[in-house]
C-alpha cells in the first residue's frame, strides 16, 4: 500500500482568510490510518479552522483535503459518515439528560434505536456517566458534560476523530481521564487528529505533531525528532533571590552558545548545554558557586516542546493576546 | 473495518428521503423536550399572550369601538392569535442564534444527517408549540365571551391560516438567527420590525382609528390582511365583519412570498454559519 492510500487525512496547501485574517496559509499534512496527530499551537495559530475544514463545516479558499480518501469539499457526505468531532465548546443539549443527548446523536447518525440504546449505555458506562445518565446535563460538571460531548461523537463508531482542544478547561484530574479515554480509542485503532495548546499534552498522546503558528505548519514530526531539533539537553535552575537572576545568567553563560531563557517572575533559568551529560551539571554548580547566589531544584532534563517552540520560532508559546496569560502559563512547563 | 465501507456505498434517494424525515423528526423532539424541560419556556410562551387576551378585553377594551358582531372580543381574538404566531418567532430566532454561536449547529453539520433537518426540525417544533399556544388563547377567549360564529371547518381553517402565518413568520426569523447569532441583538431587532408591523395593523384596533397616511400602510400590509381573512373566517359573512375575499388569496400570496424568499434565505444562512 502506498503512502497516500494509507492516510486517513490528507492536507495539501490549505489555504482560508476570513476578511483580512489569514487564518491558514498553505498548510500541508498527513496522517497515517490508525495513528494520533498532534496540532499544536498557541491562541489564533488556526487549529480551529483546520479541523472546521478537514470536517467540511468550512469551505477552503484554496488547497485541498480529504478523509480517507474522501474529498472533504466535493464528497463532503461521505466524509461525514466517516468522521466524528468534539468541538471547542461541547454542543450537548444542557436541558436533556445524557441518555437524551446520546440517543438524538445516535439517531442522526441513522442508527436503529436498539442500536442506539445498547451503544448509548455501553458508552455511559465507559465514559463513567452511568449514575448521572439520566440527570439534566446542565448539573454536570465540566469534565462531564466534556465526556457526554465525546461519547455523542463516537456514536457510529467513527473511523476519524477530530478532538479540538479536548482538555481545554478541565482540572488535572478530568484532564488525565481524558487522556486515557483518547488512548484508549487509539489503542482500538481510531486515527485521532487533537489540537492542543498544551505541549505535554501532545508529548504524552500524539505519535506524530505538527506546530503551527499563523496558519503556517513551523514543524513537524515525532515528539523525538522535534526535541532533537533543540540539541540535548537543557539546564534548569531557579535563582532564589530575584535580584541576583543577572549574575547567576552570568555566570553560567560560559556553559551554551545560545541564550539562556530567563523567567523573570518567577527566576527560573533555562539553558541549552548540548550533549555534555552530567559534566554540564558539575560546570553549572561550581560556576554558580564562585557568585555566592543561592539556585533552587538545579536539574538537567530533556527538552520539552516548549523549548522546541522556542528553538523553532525564537519565542515561547505564547497566546497571541487574546486571553489573559495565565490560562496557558500554569501548565507550561519551561 | 465496516465503518470505511459504509462511506462508499451511496444511498438511494428514497433511502435520502426516508433519512432527511427522520432526521427532522429527532431534531423536533429534541427542541420540543427542551420546551417541556424548562418550566420558564411553557410559562412564556402561553401565559404572556393570556396577559394579553385579558389586558386588551378589560382594559384597552371598553374604549375601542368597533361595528364587529359579537362585540370587541370577536374583534380581538383573532388579532391576539395573529400577533400570537407572529411573536413565536422570537424563541425561533433566538434558539437558533444560540445553538449557532454554541456550536450547536456546527456539530450537527459535521453529521451525515440530512441538511434540512435542523431548520424543519425547528419549523415544525415551533409550529407545535404554537398551536398549543393558540387553543390556550380560544379557551380563555371562550371563557371571556369570543364565539366563533361561522361552523367548525372555518374555525379550523382560522387555525390553520394562523399556524401557517406563524411558520412563515419563523422562516423569517430563521433567517435573522442565524445571521445576526446573538441572543440580545436578536431580540432587540425582533421588536424593532415585528412591534410596528403587529400594532400599525388591523390587530388591536380598527384601522379607519389611525391617521391617513398610516391607514396606507396598514391597510395592505400582510399582517392585516392575514388578520382580516381569520375574521372573515371566525365571523362570517355578516354586516361588520371583514370580507373573505380578496383578503385570504392576498394573504395566501403574501405568505408564500415571503416565504419564497426568505426560505432559500435561511437554507443559505444555515449552510453558512460559522
Ligand atoms: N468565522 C471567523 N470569522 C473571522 N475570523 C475568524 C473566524 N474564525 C477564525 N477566525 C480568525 O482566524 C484566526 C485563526 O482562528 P482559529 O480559531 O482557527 O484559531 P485556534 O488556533 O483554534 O485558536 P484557539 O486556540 O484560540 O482556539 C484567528 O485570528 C481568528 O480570529
Ligand atoms: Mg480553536
Amino acid at each position: 500500500m502506498n503512502e497516500r492510500a494509507a492516510a486517513a487525512i490528507s492536507v495539501q496547501q490549505l489555504h482560508k482568510s476570513f476578511g483580512k485574517v489569514h487564518a491558514l496559509r498553505g498548510i500541508d499534512f498527513t496522517v497515517p490510518r490508525g495513528t494520533v496527530m498532534g496540532v499544536l499551537g498557541p491562541n489564533g495559530a488556526g487549529k480551529t479552522t483546520a479541523v472546521r475544514v478537514l470536517t467540511t463545516l468550512l469551505l477552503p479558499d484554496s488547497g485541498t483535503a480529504s478523509i480517507e480518501g474522501h474529498d472533504v469539499v466535493r464528497e463532503a457526505a461521505a466524509v461525514r459518515r466517516l468522521i466524528g468531532l468534539a468541538g471547542q465548546a461541547t454542543a450537548i443539549q444542557i436541558e436533556l439528560t445524557g441518555r437524551e443527548n446520546l440517543e438524538i446523536m445516535g439517531r442522526l447518525r441513522h442508527l436503529s434505536w436498539s442500536d442506539v440504546r445498547t451503544r448509548g449505555q455501553e458508552l455511559l458506562d465507559r465514559f463513567d456517566l452511568l449514575e448521572a445518565a439520566d440527570r439534566p446535563a446542565k448539573t454536570y460538571s465540566g469534565g462531564m458534560q466534556r465526556r457526554l460531548d465525546l461519547a455523542a461523537s463516537l456514536l457510529g463508531d467513527p473511523a476519524v476523530l477530530f478532538l479540538d482542544e479536548p482538555t481545554t478547561g478541565l482540572d488535572p484530574h478530568g484532564r488525565l481521564q481524558m487522556w486515557s479515554i483518547i488512548r484508549e480509542l487509539a489503542q482500538h485503532g481510531t486515527t485521532i487528529l487533537l489540537t492542543t495548546q498544551y505541549l505535554d499534552e501532545a508529548d504524552e498522546l500524539a505519535n506524530t505533531i505538527i506546530v503551527i503558528e499563523r496558519g503556517q505548519v513551523i514543524a513537524q514530526g515525532t515528539s523525538d525528532e522535534l526535541k532533537d531539533r533543540v540539541g540535548g539537553d537543557v539546564l534548569e535552575f531557579t535563582v532564589v533571590d530575584k535580584s541576583r537572576v543577572d549574575d547567576a545568567v552570568r555566570a553560567v553563560a560560559g556553559l551554551s552558545d545560545t541564550d539562556a531563557i530567563v523567567d523573570a517572575e518567577t527566576g527560573r533559568v533555562a539553558l541549552r548545554v548540548g550533549h555534555r551529560g552530567s559534566q554540564a551539571l558539575v560546570q553549572a554548580v561550581r560556576a554558580l558557586d564562585t557568585v555566592h547566589t543561592e539556585t533552587a531544584g538545579l536539574a538537567l532534563r530533556r527538552p520539552s516542546l516548549d523549548d522546541v517552540f522556542l528553538a523553532v520560532t525564537g519565542h515561547a508559546a505564547e497566546a497571541d493576546g487574546e486571553q489573559p496569560p495565565s490560562r496557558g502559563r500554569g501548565r507550561r512547563r519551561m | 473495518m465496516a465503518t470505511l465501507a459504509a462511506a462508499d456505498v451511496t444511498p438511494d434517494a428514497a433511502q435520502l428521503l426516508r433519512w432527511a424525515l427522520s432526521d427532522a423528526f429527532v431534531i423536533t423532539r429534541r427542541n420540543l423536550l427542551v420546551w417541556l424541560r424548562v418550566p420558564a419556556y411553557i410559562v412564556f410562551t402561553i401565559v404572556q399572550p393570556v396577559i394579553f387576551v385579558l389586558l386588551f378585553r378589560y382594559v384597552f377594551g371598553g374604549a375601542i369601538r368597533v361595528a364587529t358582531p359579537g362585540g370587541y372580543v370577536s374583534y380581538l381574538m383573532p388579532g391576539i392569535i395573529g400577533q400570537t404566531a407572529a411573536f413565536a418567532c422570537f424563541a425561533t430566532a433566538i434558539a437558533l442564534a444560540v445553538e449557532a454561536q454554541a456550536g450547536v449547529i456546527d456539530r450537527l453539520r459535521s453529521l451525515p444527517m440530512a441538511r434540512s433537518a435542523v431548520l424543519l426540525g425547528r419549523l415544525m417544533a415551533d409550529g407545535v408549540r404554537m398551536l398549543i399556544t393558540i387553543l390556550v388563547i380560544l379557551a380563555v377567549g371562550y371563557a371571556v365571551g369570543f364565539r366563533f360564529q361561522n361552523g367548525v371547518l372555518p374555525a379550523i381553517g382560522m387555525v390553520v391560516l394562523a399556524e401557517a402565518f406563524g411558520v412563515t413568520i419563523c422562516c423569517v426569523a430563521c433567517f435573522i438567527g442565524l445571521v445576526i447569532k446573538d441572543q440580545e441583538a436578536v431580540q432587540a431587532f425582533g421588536l424593532i420590525w415585528l412591534f410596528p408591523l403587529t400594532f400599525v395593523s388591523s390587530a388591536f384596533v380598527p384601522i379607519q382609528s389611525m391617521p391617513d397616511w398610516m391607514q396606507a400602510f396598514a391597510n395592505n400590509q400582510p399582517i392585516t390582511l392575514v388578520i382580516n381573512a381569520m375574521r372573515a373566517l371566525a365571523l362570517g359573512n355578516q354586516p361588520g365583519a371583514p370580507p373573505l375575499n380578496p383578503n385570504l388569496w392576498e394573504a395566501i400570496v403574501w405568505l408564500a412570498g415571503i416565504l419564497i424568499v426568505f426560505g432559500p434565505l435561511a437554507v443559505r444562512a444555515y449552510r453558512r454559519v460559522s
